[in-house]
């Protein structure tokens, strides 16, 4: 067995991963990438579309162009990276941590180390997840196992296709599906409003002419060896329509129905999750509830662009290198997500700086107001053209905002949406 | 396809068709013996029928009057677990049982079960106060008024026991063949010549009809009685192994008079199930999970196990039950010479299944089977490596002899590629053979991360085509084409 050390290590080699990593080597501290896969860049190598880096390098890029600006960035900088490395076990308690984990190379490696970083990402929510009744045929996968099977493996998953929910994997599998010359018959989606951007709902599905169903539930998955199709039904203010059911024949389903934070290892450890993001509790560091244990990107929260990634998770690196360097927050506010508002991230903020918020809205609303209050003063309210739960807010709060404000100092910050 | 399977003298002593878990007890007792045995199944591998999808417990013995052959099966099967484990390596725990009444009547009930159990003999059997059965249980509902406790009953991986008894039973000179289903059959002189419906046919000398759902089909083909079995379906949820509302022990309500109940079931994996539901269908093919009945199940549960939360379900599935009569049908035909019917195998035939074995070996041996014991019959089978199970040292010292014992297949269940690859060189094929044997898939993410990897690796290993790979057999091909 072999025993390693460093100052910090970053468990995942995705965009969070690479990221962190790099503002950790940055600010002179050692640093190890565990990767799982052969190679890193996590989701994005499977992501053959373009609109990746908008932000983030002022350009359109493919998911696989994007990892590869990141992984040479890492390239030139003394980062250890191990890749087809899983990690088995994450020993996070005390001060001295042990990642230990496994390749088929290297046998089993003890890391030590005085700083981790979570950045395992996320996982598509499946099926059972979601209590779809019915046989249990072949030809059911999730949008994210299609999309690899298409476009790094080279298969058909099938040629008549449905898709059952509006996340953005599956709209561009959709799309991806028509390419390859298979026939996407419906989009399945349980709300109102679709849960995908809305660029893609317009470049995925309407220039497609790919019809999307809101308000429907698939009541049945049928097919005895292989799918032969679906039904779905209406939702009428709240009631299930079942006498409007309908079925639409396919040979393939593909779930598109929600990401789940991976944070397996992560509780395990012992890590304290919210359940409103099923990511770690954070501070204003992102650091969680095991001191010196920090997380970013996905397996925080699920993001929407990978540049809000990659933004993050920078930070992140940041917190975590003047954590070990001693930094601590000198004072920290708590951050509560009121009406309207989903989760807040991070949940506590330091005043006397700047802080990023990420925060997402419960609902579909032209100008909406967003509202920041403290002990009932209200210190912002930012108006917004149009807000739903698919886009990510952001929210900055500045160095002097909150001074003297409310006259509470210590008084929660609260967030809401009007 | 076509041509005949025979044993070396041109005839099998035996043939039993349907390699379920009786099938599979039946053909691993009798390989003991100086026989040619055929062991056939309609399904592309072993376990793939009722043995795959039930609730794989090892009853507590109280659940039926002894005057049943079922319930002195199910006594006599309960107690031989113990061996079959030390010998076959298959996931089985005596967790213990409890019943848990949650109002006055059901107390009454529970005293009954009790007096029963005693009466069939149910080591350590108690009643309990509800103090007792916190004790025993602290996830339980603070609602229980009591109950009683059989701390021999256990819980099983049913296919896992089933993939066992069939490679013993290989090992010790059976002949398995899978994707055969029987579609006639006829008496030439002294055996039956049994033909499968892809034109391939094998003679054997006696048969055993195990045929589960479809004993009746069989029995028909060979001009045997004619009954129907008709299918009870039973629902499940499997709920992720970070579940709050894992319990210590198998958690059974009071029975009704069609059935035992919606179990709360810890795993011997650590996931948790619960169900079944019992509903008659007509189509015994139709495996398919209902709203309304998944409903029931965590409703059901929620009684008794207040931590129950459907965010924790990672899949469902339903299960068909074989029932016939009141009891089991197993006995020599009257209407067929050499034909034995193994019937109406309904709960709790995997626990009676052991004991099946033994009696339908005293069966063959009444109606002229010669038994003479192999000299050399081996009981155990080869242990395989679960890399889950295993500490960092031996992991370490497993990855420098064998590298794919590094490569995490299945990031949920922790399933490495070697462990595929074993589980691909015992005979699964299938990409549920293949999660039956070694868990991945079977996880929170439930392939979502690792079928693709799997696929790669079963066409590496086999040399079959992206074509070829299938769920389950038949028709259920993953890939539609190439790009």
């Amino acid at each position: 067995m072999k025993e390693l050390s460093f100052d910090a290590v970053v468990i995942g080699g995705g965009a969070a991963g690479m990221a962190a990593a790099l503002e950790l080597e940055a600010a002179g501290k050692s640093v190890a990438v565990i990767e799982r896969e052969e190679r890193l860049g996590g989701i994005l190598t499977q992501c053959v579309h373009n609109g990746f880096g908008l932000i983030e390098f002022d350009e359109e890029l493919t998911g696989p162009e994007f990892a590869e600006r990141f992984e040479e960035k890492l390239a030139g900088r003394p980062i250890q990276a191990f890749c087809g490395c899983t990690v088995l076990e994450l020993d996070a308690a005390g001060i001295e941590k042990t990642v230990t984990c496994a390749s088929s190379s290297r046998g089993i490696m003890r890391i030590g180390c005085r700083a981790v970083v979570l950045a395992m990402g996320c996982r598509e929510r499946n099926r059972g997840n979601i209590r779809i009744p019915g046989s249990r045929p072949a030809g059911v996968f999730t949008a994210g196992l299609a999309q690899r099977l298409v476009n790094v493996e080279g298969y058909v998953p099938g040629k008549e296709c449905v898709i059952i929910g509006s996340g953005d994997i599956g709209l561009i599998m959709a799309r991806r599906m028509s390419w390859i010359g298979c026939k996407v018959h419906a989009v399945i989606e349980i709300m109102p409003y679709p849960s995908g951007l809305t660029r893609n709902i317009v470049q995925c599905l309407k220039d497609f002419g790919i019809p999307l169903y809101l308000s429907h539930l698939t009541t049945d998955i049928y097919g005895r060896d292989r799918v032969e199709g679906i039904e779905v039904a209406p939702i009428e203010n709240g009631a299930l329509m079942t006498e409007k059911a309908f079925k639409i024949p396919c040979d393939t389903v593909l779930l598109s129905v929600g990401l789940v934070p991976e944070n397996e290892l992560s509780r395990m450890a012992g890590v304290s999750i919210n359940p409103m993001t099923n990511g770690p509790w954070v501070d204003s560091y992102l650091m969680t509830s095991l001191p010196g244990v920090f997380a970013c990107g996905n397996v925080l929260h699920v993001h929407d662009l990978v540049d809000f990634v990659v933004e993050e998770s920078r930070r992140a690196g940041r917190f975590a290198a003047a954590w070990l360097g001693g930094a601590r927050p000198v004072r920290e506010l708590r951050v509560k997500a009121l009406s309207n508002v989903r989760y807040v991230v991070p949940s506590r903020l330091e005043p006397g700086r700047n802080n990023k918020l990420y925060l997402r809205s419960m609902i579909v609303k032209n100008d909406a107001i967003l509202e920041v209050k403290q002990g009932g003063k209200t210190l912002r309210s930012q108006k917004k053209n149009h807000v739903q739960p698919s886009e990510m807010l952001t929210l900055e709060i500045g160095e002097k905002e909150l001074e003297a404000a409310s006259g509470m100092p210590d008084a929660s910050l609260e967030v809401s949406i009007v | 396809m076509g041509g005949r399977s025979t044993g070396p003298g041109g005839c099998f002593d035996v043939a039993i068709i349907g390699a379920g878990v009786c099938g599979a007890n039946i053909a691993r007792k009798l390989s003991s013996y100086e026989l040619e045995v055929a062991l056939v199944d309609k399904e592309a591998d072993v376990s793939f029928g009722v043995s795959k999808a039930n609730s794989g417990i090892v009853h507590g013995g109280f659940h039926h009057n002894k005057k049943y052959l079922k319930a002195r099966l199910e006594i006599r099967g309960a107690m031989m677990f113990d061996r079959l484990k030390a010998e076959l390596d298959f996931p089985f725990t005596r967790c213990g049982i409890i019943v848990v009444a949650l109002h006055e009547d059901e107390m009454r009930a529970v005293e009954q079960l009790y007096a029963q159990g005693v009466e069939n003999g149910v080591i350590g059997i108690e009643m309990c106060s509800a103090e007792r059965m916190l004790e025993l249980e602290p996830k339980l509902s603070r609602d229980a008024l009591g109950g009683l406790y059989a701390p021999g009953g256990g819980i099983v991986e049913p296919y896992r026991f089933v993939f066992s008894l069939v490679e013993s039973a290989t090992k010790n000179g059976l002949q398995l063949f899978t994707n055969w289903r029987a579609s006639a059959a006829e008496r030439e002189s002294d055996s039956w010549v049994i033909h499968a419906e892809d034109g391939r046919s094998l003679r054997a000398r006696f048969v055993v009809n195990c045929a589960g759902l479809y004993a009746d089909e069989v029995s028909r083909i060979f001009g045997a009685e004619d009954y129907t079995i008709k299918g009870r379906k039973g629902e499940y949820y499997l709920l992720d192994k970070l579940t709050k509302s894992k319990p210590n022990r198998v958690i059974f309500p009071v029975p009704t008079s069609i059935s035992k109940g919606m179990l709360v079931v810890p795993t011997v994996e650590g996931t948790v199930l619960i169900g079944p539901t019992a509903s008659a269908v007509d189509d015994k093919d139709n495996a398919a999970t209902t709203r309304a009945e998944l409903e029931t199940i965590l409703r059901s549960a929620r009684n008794m196990v207040p931590d129950v939360s459907e965010t924790d379900v990672i899949t469902s599935f339903a299960g068909i039950r074989p029932t016939l009569g009141e009891d089991y049908y197993i006995d020599a035909s009257a209407k067929v010479p050499a034909f034995i019917q193994v019937a109406g195998i309904q709960s709790p035939g995997l626990t009676a299944s052991p004991a099946i074995g033994e009696y339908v070996k005293d069966l063959l041996k009444k109606a002229g089977l010669k038994l003479v014991e192999k000299a050399n019959w081996d009981p155990y089978i080869e242990k395989s490596p679960r890399v889950r199970e295993l500490s960092a040292f031996e992991l370490d010292k497993l990855i420098a002899e064998n590298p794919e014992y590094g490569e995490v297949v299945c990031r949920c269940e922790c399933v490495t590629e070697a462990e595929i690859v074993e589980a691909i060189r015992r005979g699964h094929t299938t990409l549920d053979g293949i999660k039956y044997f070694t868990r991945a898939q079977m996880g929170r993410c439930q392939g979502g991360f690792c079928t693709y990897k799997i696929i790669k690796i079963l066409m590496r290993e086999t040399g079959m085509s992206w074509d070829e790979i299938t769920k389950h057999g038949r028709e259920s091909t993953l890939l539609r084409g190439e790009l």
